[in-house]
């Protein structure tokens, strides 16, 4: 039992939400074996995977560190993008894949983090680096005293409470009242910053660097939540509400935090996209993009933390993509695109992350 | 006083819209249990087939039957083919689906008839309804086939053996199924039903907001907002909340001061979200109550 449990958590501590972990088969080639024996070999496969997982993950690293050397800067630019929307689907990986609670509504958090940053930058002249965690202190608080009405609410009638946030959202930042700070619908240019230190690289790769890091803050920082009594609490008002309230989980809190979590980290993103895009607008923040992020957390699979990165390429990059194979049809493309790999991968990255895993052991396996 | 009557008429003029709308929604959530993100593109893809029809000189109300035909074929055509091999998978996914579904009528609508916007015929003339300033003919013509509409499915869920099976599959699949019931055609009916109502309402909002592929993008908000406040377990509730959706946002944009005309949409959905907040289930749903 000690082992079964173990493997989970050290799944766990790659990023994985503890969820669904495939089962070790109790038997090899057929025989029944001892449970020690089973174990032993339990422990190899979860090793291999491990080792896998960690290979993989160091030359996905390596390979974005040294990406802005070899390609375009508008591609650098994209891939800027697609690290700071990775941010805000981790986010709300970790309230619907923890927390079990979802939201339509992100963009409104990401607008708020954005405007944060860029009103601190503008009017109050402030570094852009420290921006960064107003922008989540704001939305924390933001995204928490949101989570308080939403308290009594689940499924459908949460969705649409976060639906009408995001819907209501661009026409706040529109308000005649604040348009002082915010530049109402025209929005707020913001002044692109150069690298520090007199280094000579372009404001887009530097841009990518500081980006690439809070991303990575922001990953390993969600790992250990996720680890943590916390993120244990999350993942059982997750699975069994009554049976977590009654282990003695204060729900109110836990729902309320973890809505109050991602909204913050949701910002910090937000912040990020307004200094790399320059610009904020009220109009960058509607329903559409909420329900791009949405889709980008199912498509990279829900609960694993990595996926958000595959499903931010998505929602960057299919889109191109679509508008390439044909200009008037290019929503229905990308409506197509999104059907196929539902259907091919109802999981989303996570399932092929766990396939490509399974073939790589067992070319190994093969070759020992 | 007079102020008040005034907008409250012109609430329900543009209530009407809303109650059709929340109608539509409310049928497919009790068919297949979510909301179907997608139902406003597909009303607008059978008020433009109803369009077409109008065009190749179909009379009225040929086109508005042939529509609503095409319509039910069409949404049990998709609940055949993309949601039926999603029936097992869960409900983010689904959703996913919905977006992918929307995404993809809306740009083949303005592939096939472009995003000019077009005007739509109204069977029942524009002329102020009984000397009305606020309430034109069609806007009660559409008030009373709304009320039709939902007398025709009382009826049909009521007394019907097709309608109570329907009900059946939708409330409890495993039991519906030992009895005999096929579960699945039963959805793919609900799905039918909810193309056809919702081809209905965009018939009737057409002529209000003019015909092109966005035309639903508020409606169908609105359509949510008034299932959700009725309580998405119930076809009159919805409609009634449609109509109150309607009214509180006509009287928050006149007696709000200085934000009211801008902030209408976000006040009408604060008020919603207060509503929900005291009653979670909306105003006339039946309370879900759990196993343990």
């Amino acid at each position: 039992m000690s082992t079964v449990q173990e493997s989970v958590t050290q799944t766990s501590s790659l990023g994985t939400v503890r969820e669904t972990v495939p089962q070790v088969p109790a038997t090899a080639g057929g025989r029944d074996l001892s449970p020690v024996a089973t174990a032993a070999i339990a422990r190899q496969q979860q090793k291999t995977a491990q080792t896998i997982a960690r290979v993989a993950s160091l030359v996905a690293l390596a390979l974005m560190l040294m990406a802005p050397m070899f390609v375009r800067h508008f591609v650098v630019f994209q891939f800027t993008q697609i690290i700071i929307y990775g941010i805000a689907i981790m986010s709300l990986n970790i309230l619907t894949g923890a927390s079990g609670q979802f939201s339509l509504g992100h963009s409104a958090f990401f607008a708020v983090g954005a405007y944060t940053t860029a009103i601190l930058m503008e009017h109050g002249g402030m570094n852009y680096i420290l921006t960064l965690p107003f922008a989540g202190c704001v939305c924390f608080v933001f995204g928490f005293l949101f989570g308080l009405p939403a308290l009594r609410l689940s499924g459908v009638y949460l969705a649409l409470a976060t639906f009408s946030l995001a819907i209501a959202m661009p026409q706040f930042l529109k308000l005649g009242t604040f348009e002082h700070f915010t530049g109402g619908v025209q929005g707020l240019v913001v002044t692109k910053p150069d690298a520090p230190f007199g280094l000579k690289i372009d404001q887009d790769v530097w841009l990518y660097y500081v980006t690439l890091a809070v991303a990575l803050i922001m990953y390993v920082l969600s790992v250990n939540l996720l680890n943590s009594r916390t993120g244990r609490a999350m993942m059982a008002i997750r699975d069994n509400q009554i049976a977590a309230s009654s282990m003695g989980v204060n729900l109110a809190l836990y729902k309320t935090l973890s809505f109050g979590i991602s909204a913050g980290m949701t910002g910090v993103a937000g912040g990020l996209a307004a200094i790399v895009v320059a610009f904020v607008a009220p109009d960058g923040y509607s329903i559409t993009f909420a329900n791009a992020l949405f889709l980008g957390m199912v498509i990279g699979g829900v609960g694993w933390l990595p996926g958000s990165l595959a499903g931010a390429a998505f929602i960057v990059l299919i889109p191109n993509v679509a508008e390439s194979i044909s200009k008037g049809l290019a929503g229905a493309v990308f409506g197509v695109f999104i059907i196929a790999v539902i259907f091919l991968f109802p999981n989303g990255a996570r399932q092929a992350a766990y396939l490509a895993a399974n073939w790589i052991r067992k070319l190994v396996g093969s070759t020992r | 006083m007079e102020l008040l009557t005034n907008q409250v008429l012109a609430g329900i003029a543009t209530g009407a819209i809303y109650a059709c709308m929340a109608l539509a929604v409310v049928m497919i959530y009790e068919a297949i249990d979510h909301l179907n993100f997608a139902q406003g593109e597909m009303a607008m893809f059978s008020t433009f087939i109803a369009w077409q029809l109008l065009e190749w000189g179909v009379p009225y109300w040929g086109a508005f039957f042939g529509s609503v035909a095409i319509s039910f074929c069409g949404g049990v055509a998709i609940e055949r083919t993309l949601f039926r091999p999603l029936a097992t998978a869960s409900i983010l996914v689904q959703i996913a689906g919905f977006i992918a579904l929307f995404s993809i009528i809306n740009s083949s609508a303005g592939l096939i008839w472009d995003f000019s916007i077009k005007s739509f015929p109204s069977p029942f003339g524009s002329a102020p309804f009984l000397g009305s300033q606020l309430i034109s003919d069609h806007q009660a013509g559409m008030f009373f086939i709304t009320l039709i509409l939902l007398g025709l499915l009382y009826f049909f869920f009521r007394f019907t053996r097709i309608g109570l099976a329907m009900r059946a599959a939708a409330t409890l699949p495993d039991s519906a199924r030992l009895v005999g019931i096929n579960v699945g055609w039963m959805i793919a009916l609900g799905w039918g039903l909810a193309a056809a109502i919702g081809a209905v309402a965009g018939i009737l909002i057409a002529p209000v907001v003019f015909l092109e592929p966005n035309m639903m993008a508020g409606v169908l908000l609105y359509g949510f907002v008034g299932a959700v406040l009725g309580g998405l377990s119930s076809p009159a509730g919805a409609v009634a909340g449609g109509f109150m959706v309607g009214i509180l946002e006509n009287l928050a944009g006149t007696y709000i001061p200085v934000v009211g005309n801008e902030l209408k949409l976000p006040i009408a959905l604060a008020m919603i979200v207060t509503v929900l907040v005291f009653r979670p289930t909306g105003l006339f749903g039946r309370p879900q109550v759990q196993r343990v």
